[in-house]
């Protein structure tokens, strides 16, 4: 059996670090995880550090665009940081995208990006009056 | 060809997911053996990933032999992925980029063909799978 990724909860961000050799149900346990951990907690953000990652193959890959995709579902942002380059210049090779999901260079970056996201456009003020008026 | 000794070769069976990682950690210490670059390292490693993975998801299992390989003053690693599976009937469909037989990103057999220098499989239905590369240190 595999051991779980710990998910760290930071404000209304999660912080996964993994800093294993993934293995593939691994990864797959993190998705729900994470998938779980966004709905109990509301988090808005998810940032995943790749940084201990030697390499990120396609099984990889598609967890991180799955993360990306289901984050979207519970309204939440999925931002990847801490790719290393050589990581990087072997997934284009690859042929690999990582979907919907967001990258920055390191985890303060990262959650720049996140708070980014959290400053709220027009659209959403006038979003948010219209549902106080509701109320 | 020129003569490719081989000097030192491990062997690996592939029969579950920890495997893939025993697989992707021995191709990674013979390829830094090799002095390969980490760049090169990392394309091999992760070519490695997706073979390994394949012979046990689609051969239900095998093993992986890993050599280090000496031509002249280059070295070089060799890794081949044999199973025992169903085989592949249409071996240029399987070599096209998104093509999958089912569930992946059908990445992994063209992909990791980009990753190497040298690729060659070997495999018709019935008769299982066998997939060899090779990447030289620069």
């Amino acid at each position: 059996m595999s051991d779980a990724i710990p998910i760290l909860k930071i404000g209304s961000t999660l912080l996964v670090s993994i800093q294993v050799d993934l293995q593939d149900t691994t990864a797959l346990r993190l998705q729900e995880d994470l998938a779980e951990r966004i709905t109990t907690t509301g988090a808005r953000g998810v940032i995943i550090d790749i940084s201990g990652l030697e390499i990120v193959d396609s099984f990889i890959g598609r967890m991180l665009a799955t993360v990306a995709a289901i984050s979207q579902v519970l309204d939440a942002r999925t931002v990847v940081v801490g790719m290393r380059p050589a990581v990087a210049i072997t997934l284009v090779e690859l042929g690999l995208s990582l979907g919907g999901a967001r990258t920055a260079l390191d985890v303060d970056r990262g959650l720049a990006l996140l708070e980014s996201d959290d400053t709220p456009s027009a659209g959403a003020t006038l979003l948010d009056a219209a549902k106080r008026r509701a109320r | 060809m020129t003569t490719v000794a081989p000097t030192t070769t491990q062997r690996l069976e592939v029969r579950g997911d920890a495997d893939v990682v025993r697989v992707r950690q021995l191709v990674r210490g013979v390829a830094q053996e090799a002095r390969l670059s980490l760049v090169v390292q990392t394309k091999l490693v992760t070519a490695a990933s997706e073979l390994a993975r394949n012979t046990l998801v689609h051969g239900g299992g095998g093993h992986v032999t890993v050599e280090l390989v000496t031509e002249g003053a280059r070295t070089g690693v060799r890794a081949v992925f044999a199973d025992d599976g169903p085989g592949i009937a249409d071996l240029d469909l399987a070599l096209t980029d998104g093509w999958t037989s089912g569930g992946g990103l059908g990445l992994g057999l063209s992909g990791s063909r980009r990753l190497v220098e040298r690729f060659s499989i070997d495999s018709a239905p019935g008769a299982g799978t066998r997939v060899e590369i090779v990447t030289w240190s620069r």
